[in-house]
């Protein structure tokens, strides 16, 4: 068993565990904590100097074929193949710290209305579908593990989800997911199909495409591309496919929300960046405007929403789907700098949430509901260690210098703009500087409802119904995974090399993208 | 060994069971649905030791009336799983069952006829000739041992549709069933005539070779094609000959009804496979042929899906359910290839029965013990069964997600490779309506979870409150089925590559 099997077998082995009588919140948080400690150890492992290849690889051949390029050899068709390189290996370090705190933060044993074994193995559950998705190399396991954290999902929301419309926010989702990974399902094997249908290996895959003409006719290119966006893009709650996201987020229990915002999501734009733009290069140049629109409107339509919001969880929410934003652009500029800024606010942004996402559930724990107008302002006075915390979480998500997520909207940015100027043509403002002097504006938008939410909550003078109220302060355990994810926005904000190193050789490998 | 003393040997226990029950007096006749269940495990072992039948004709001894090739071993393990499993349900059954047939007594009375289990050993006799029955369709390579074959099964489910006689369920389903089944077979012979007609022959390997003759009349090729087509779309339930399914499924007794949902599903793929084989490979026939296929497999597909989305009655929405799987495997054998790729829609068809064998079975097996235990076959009945009964719970839960198709459970590979076929054939339009329909599934299928594990009991301290008991030999058959569900999501290959 390679060290990337162990990742993925670890959280399920747990859930098995949990299940047939493990104590619940001991066997959870330690199989999160042996996960972080090995996520790290594949960083330690993974060899910088190495390129093109997926390193830590392990492979288990399920269907072999009889090979086209060497005549009497067998080839894998289908194999249960893992493997990382720079940009999954991120990806792995976001789902390792998120799920460790949204363990950590779920609430004690006796506090679960309902199955508690439910709620621990859930989470596990949903972190392994999301390691399994950004360790496989196999096309078939790519997919099938993303779909099954799925169920998990419709069980928690439905189950423990909070306020009366749970039911119809679970179904909405989940036809909403249903639909978008059927689509996708559809693209993923209209893309198998086309590069010879011989077999499911990204390898292989990208070799294929790699040769001049790989698929027969270009329309046949744009139509799997187009069917990969809308796939994806319903997944990753791509303007006007995101209504689902908001309401899922705000009715889900906190860890449910904090790994499906934070991890889950950054499936479909892994995906756009492993699959869609490596093996569909025309694809993508051909669809880049139709991207570009839908993605202003998610930081400038959803943005106003999100200003409009008068409920903080729902705010929430929705900034999470305007964010989404910002990671289209980076894929859209289709440069360098513009992918690696995408993959580090995948990073940063998905930390962010979760952090968030955790700060509301202790908001909602306190005062039993989240509008702005119930809860008053002052709680600077009465929750000071909450109130800091939650000015640090809010900070990063606007982008403040110093957290993860302003490196990487710099970054995509620089993407944007990067084909401004040429020496032969000067200025040029083509669709992409467009729309990135657009989702500038956004930057804008979400200072103004970060600080509004910020200023609503805790500062101003106290209101009289929360005076008589007693409100406890975070204590140490609740601060604890709260501080984890703070001070790794920090340091990748003070440091954003310390990732970049390892995603520069990978997204550079990606042929096609301008440098 | 030959591979026809297999079915022998199945109609030599069925006659077993029969004669058993006539002479030897038995203190509960349930022991002999275990006889049943161990003779069909033996045969199920000796399936897998014929593959060279020997002797004279080598694989097809009997003049060509019978093959043994791989896809015929294949189903003939499905009809034999199908099988096992029905009897072990119907042991279960068994009291309700005698309700159904037994006068209602009076309030003084000794009830004899339940006493005695009056007509128990036919209910086990008869799914064995069925068995047997199945296994030579999986067989047939001739049309008259198709339709003996198609006739023995067809003929044996006329009666156990109708067997619980006092429910008027059970005998409207009988009554539907057996004009339906009787209009198909007119159709069905009246096809096979026009196919001697233009071809003069009657086995299916000289049929092939007329049919690609150049001067073979394509009008009345295409006629018995039709014709064939109308019967078999009956025997799999695919639309516009759909109508009876919803009814018959809901009235028979729960056995039967997975009985002919798995069994007989199976059975009319592999004649369907084979004889649409030579329509397939004729030049001349193969495009309208297939533009048939597609657009009833739309069809199928669409109305399966949509109209499962507000049944109440678990029983008749897993009927409808099984109209949309008809589709999906419909969308497979629509997809032949013209240059034989990895996976042929012979294996896909193949690996997708075995897949909803188990998930159809592990659903109906949990059905059954909620319906003899709580009397109950709608939705109401699984409210709150996640607290009450959490192991039948989950392995709902994961009848269910293959079912819908969510991956790593067998259920998903089978759509996997059907979805694979048909884009291979360029079929778009048919992929899209494949999308519509899976998605569309989800909701039905989840909504059943939601029954379980959200809702709570409408009454309170109600039956739905007691654990359900489930005995031993169920509780095994529902752990392999969801560990079965499980392997070969994972692991399609230890399936699949039997075809490769």
């Amino acid at each position: 068993m390679t060290l990337l099997e162990a990742i993925i077998a670890i959280p399920i082995v747990a859930a098995l565990a949990i299940a047939f009588g493990s104590p619940t919140r001991p066997t959870a948080m330690a199989a999160a904590a042996i996960n972080l400690l090995l996520i790290l150890m594949a960083f330690a492992q993974y060899d910088l100097s190495v390129e093109g290849v997926y390193q830590l690889a392990g492979s288990h051949p399920i269907i072999t074929v009889p090979s086209v390029e060497q005549p009497g050899a067998q080839s894998i068709l289908l194999g249960l193949s893992t493997g990382v390189d720079g940009i999954s290996l991120v990806l792995l370090l976001l789902t390792g710290l998120v799920t460790l705190a949204a363990v950590w933060v779920s609430p004690a044993e006796d506090q679960i209305k309902g199955s508690k074994r439910l709620y621990y193995l859930s989470s596990l559950l949903i972190s392994a579908g999301a390691l399994g998705a950004f360790c496989s190399t196999d096309l078939f396991f790519f997919f099938a593990f993303h779909e099954l954290a799925l169920i998990p999902t419709f069980l928690m929301i439905g189950i423990f989800g909070s306020g009366p419309n749970r039911v119809r926010v679970a179904w909405k989702m989940t036809i909403y997911l249903g639909v978008g990974s059927m689509i996708l399902l559809a693209g993923l094997v209209a893309l198998f199909v086309a590069l010879g249908g011989q077999s499911l290996q990204f390898g292989d895959l990208q070799g294929w495409a790699n040769a001049p003409a790989a698929i027969a006719s270009a329309s046949l290119e744009n139509g799997i591309f187009l069917t990969l966006l809308i796939g994806f893009g319903i997944l990753v709650s791509l303007f006007p496919f995101h209504t689902w996201a908001p309401e899922a987020y705000a009715t889900a229990p906190t860890p449910t929300a904090m790994l499906h915002a934070g991890v889950l999501k950054k499936f479909g734009l892994y995906g756009l960046i492993r699959i869609a733009l490596p093996m569909l290069p025309n694809g993508a140049a051909h669809w880049q405007t139709l991207l570009l629109v839908l993605l202003v409107g998610n930081i400038l339509y959803v943005g106003y929403v999100t200003m409009a919001q008068k409920r903080f969880d729902l705010m929430l929410g929705n900034s999470s789907v305007m964010h989404m934003g910002y990671a289209f652009l980076g894929i859209a500029s289709l440069n360098v700098i513009g992918v690696q800024g995408a993959v580090l606010l995948m990073f940063a942004h998905g930390i962010s949430i979760a952090l968030l996402f955790a700060l509301n559930g202790h908001l909602r724990k306190r005062f039993g509901t989240l509008e702005f107008d119930r809860i008053g302002g002052g709680l600077g006075k009465l929750l000071p260690t909450l109130g800091l915390l939650f000015g640090f979480a809010i900070m990063a998500s606007i982008g403040l210098p110093g957290f993860a997520n302003f490196a990487a909207e710099v970054m995509i940015f620089f993407g944007g703009f990067a084909g401004l100027y040429s020496q032969q043509e000067g200025i040029v403002i083509g669709p992409v500087q467009i729309a990135t002097m657009c989702a500038i504006w956004g930057v804008v938008i979400s200072a103004v409802y970060g600080l509004r939410a910020y200023r609503n909550l805790f500062m101003g003078p106290l209101p009289d119904s929360s005076k008589e109220r007693k409100l406890v302060d975070l204590t140490l355990a609740e601060r604890l995974p709260l501080i984890l994810l703070i001070v790794a926005l920090l340091v990748i904000g003070c440091a954003p090399g310390l990732l970049i190193k390892y995603l520069i050789p990978s997204i550079e490998n990606i042929s096609h993208l301008a440098g | 060994m030959p591979a026809y003393y297999l079915e022998i040997i199945v109609v030599v226990l069925g006659l077993t069971v029969l004669m058993v029950e006539t002479f030897v007096s038995l203190r509960d006749k349930r022991s002999l649905g275990w006889l049943a269940i161990l003779g069909l495990l033996v045969v199920l072992v000796l399936n897998f030791t014929v593959v060279e039948t020997g002797g004279e004709g080598g694989n097809t001894p009997f003049w060509s009336f019978y093959v043994m090739d791989i896809p015929a071993q294949w189903f003939k393990g499905l009809a034999l799983l199908a099988t096992i499993f029905v009897i072990l349900m119907s042991v279960d059954f068994s009291r309700v069952l005698s309700k159904g047939i037994c006068p209602e007594v009076e309030d003084d009375g000794v009830d004899d006829c339940a006493e005695n289990q009056v007509a128990l050993s036919e209910f086990f006799a008869l799914p064995i000739f069925i068995c047997a029955g199945m296994m030579w369709m999986a067989s047939a390579h001739h049309l008259v041992s198709i339709f003996v074959a198609l006739e023995t099964v067809t003929i044996g489910f006329y009666v156990i549709v109708a067997f619980m006689r006092r429910n008027v369920g059970s005998l409207e389903a009988g009554v539907k069933y057996l004009i339906l089944g009787a209009l198909s077979t007119g159709f069905l012979v009246y096809g096979f005539a026009w196919l001697f007609g233009v071809t003069g022959e009657m086995e299916l390997g000289a049929i092939a070779d007329a049919l690609n003759a150049p001067d073979v009349h394509r009008t009345g090729a295409l006629f018995a094609f039709a014709l064939i087509l109308i019967a078999l779309c009956f025997k799999i339930g695919a639309v516009p000959f759909q109508i009876w399914i919803p009814d018959v499924y809901q009235g028979a007794p729960m056995p039967v009804t997975a009985f002919l949902s798995v069994g007989s599903k199976a059975a009319g793929f592999v004649i369907l496979l084979r004889l649409l084989e030579p329509f397939m490979a004729s030049e001349m026939l193969n495009a309208n042929v297939t533009s048939v296929l597609v657009i009833i497999a739309a069809a199928t597909i669409l109305f399966g899906n949509l109209a499962a989305l507000p049944q109440t009655n678990f029983k008749r929405l897993l009927a409808y359910s099984s109209v949309s799987h008809a589709g999906f495997l419909l969308m497979a054998v629509a997809s032949a290839p013209a240059h034989p790729g990895v996976v042929s829609p012979v294996a896909a068809v193949s690996y997708y029965l075995a897949a909803y064998l188990m998930m159809t079975m592990l659903a109906f097996l949990i059905m059954n013990l909620i319906r003899v235990q709580r009397g109950d076959e709608n939705l109401e009945a699984y409210k709150g069964l996640a607290k009450s009964s959490p192991f039948l719970a989950f392995a709902m839960l994961v009848a269910m997600a293959s079912l819908a198709g969510v991956p790593l459970t067998a259920g998903f590979v089978g759509k996997f490779w059907v979805f694979v076929l048909a884009l291979q054939e360029k079929h778009y339009y048919l992929v899209a309506f494949g999308v519509i329909g899976a998605a569309a599934g989800f909701y039905y299928y989840l909504k059943i979870v939601k029954s379980m594990y959200w809702d709570s009991p409408a009454d309170a301290g109600s039956s739905a409150a007691v654990p359900v008991v489930v005995a031993w030999p169920t509780r095994i058959a529902i752990v392999l089925l969801v560990v079965g569900v499980f392997y070969f999501g994972v692991n399609p290959g230890a399936l699949l590559s039997l075809f490769l």
